[in-house]
């Protein structure tokens, strides 16, 4: 079981959730995906998705302005 | 079976066609399915080379309100819309371009992005979709 990291550091709507989207896409069952950013709208919405897909939330941590987002496949 | 969402792109215009493939790319993260119709003034952006030549829909002033709007987008970091498409159909997102368009403006499918497009229909098969789907708009 891996770890990717997927920085959208700066990026916007919809960046950060696509860029997630295509993580989890290419991600094993198992791995897990840990997404980095500053969008603050995409910090709610990511756990949306997760949750709409029906996947793991392993945890939200922000710091300086910069969120952190970790996914279980 | 997944959630769909079914999309009518009828505007050519810049700022109509980003929000589509806006709503269209959250979709898809969201976990649904996907499905965008061209048609129209839409289906001008699938001509090869034609997919953000395109004008606002309002204040475009001549296409000075064009400049604003994508010196604006370039600074705020938003993704251009060939980088949207290319998400679009990595995610598996579906464009189909309506062929009675086709028809009706002389479009060849050889002048059309044949390597995105994955199917040329009618709006029978929008509809099939669309009475499947949990969300669809008319853009």
């Amino acid at each position: 079981m891996g770890e990717i990291k997927v920085d959208c550091k700066n990026e916007t709507c919809p960046v950060p959730l696509v860029e997630t989207r295509k993580a989890l896409r290419k991600a094993s069952k198992g791995d897990v995906i840990e997404v980095m950013g500053t969008h603050q709208s995409s910090k709610k919405e990511i756990p949306m998705a997760v949750e709409s897909m029906e996947l793991e939330l392993l945890g939200v941590r922000e710091e300086g302005g910069v969120w952190s987002i970790r996914i279980r496949k | 079976m997944d959630k769909k969402a079914t999309l009518i792109v009828h505007s050519g215009d810049l700022d109509k066609v980003y929000s589509a493939f806006i709503i269209g790319l959250g979709a898809l993260s969201m976990g649904m399915e996907v499905s965008m119709y061209f048609t129209f003034w839409g289906l001008e952006r699938l001509k090869k080379g034609k997919l953000d030549k395109a004008s606002l829909s309002r204040m475009n002033m001549l296409g000075l309100g064009r400049w604003m709007i994508r010196r604006k987008m370039k600074q705020a970091g938003v993704a251009s819309l060939d980088k949207m498409l290319k998400d679009f159909v990595e995610l598996g997102g579906k464009i189909l371009a309506c062929d009675m368009t086709m028809e009706i403006m002389r479009v060849d499918k050889e002048n059309l992005r044949e390597d995105v497009i994955s199917d040329y229909c009618g709006v029978g098969t929008y509809i099939k979709e669309a009475m499947e789907s949990n969300v669809t708009l008319f853009i």
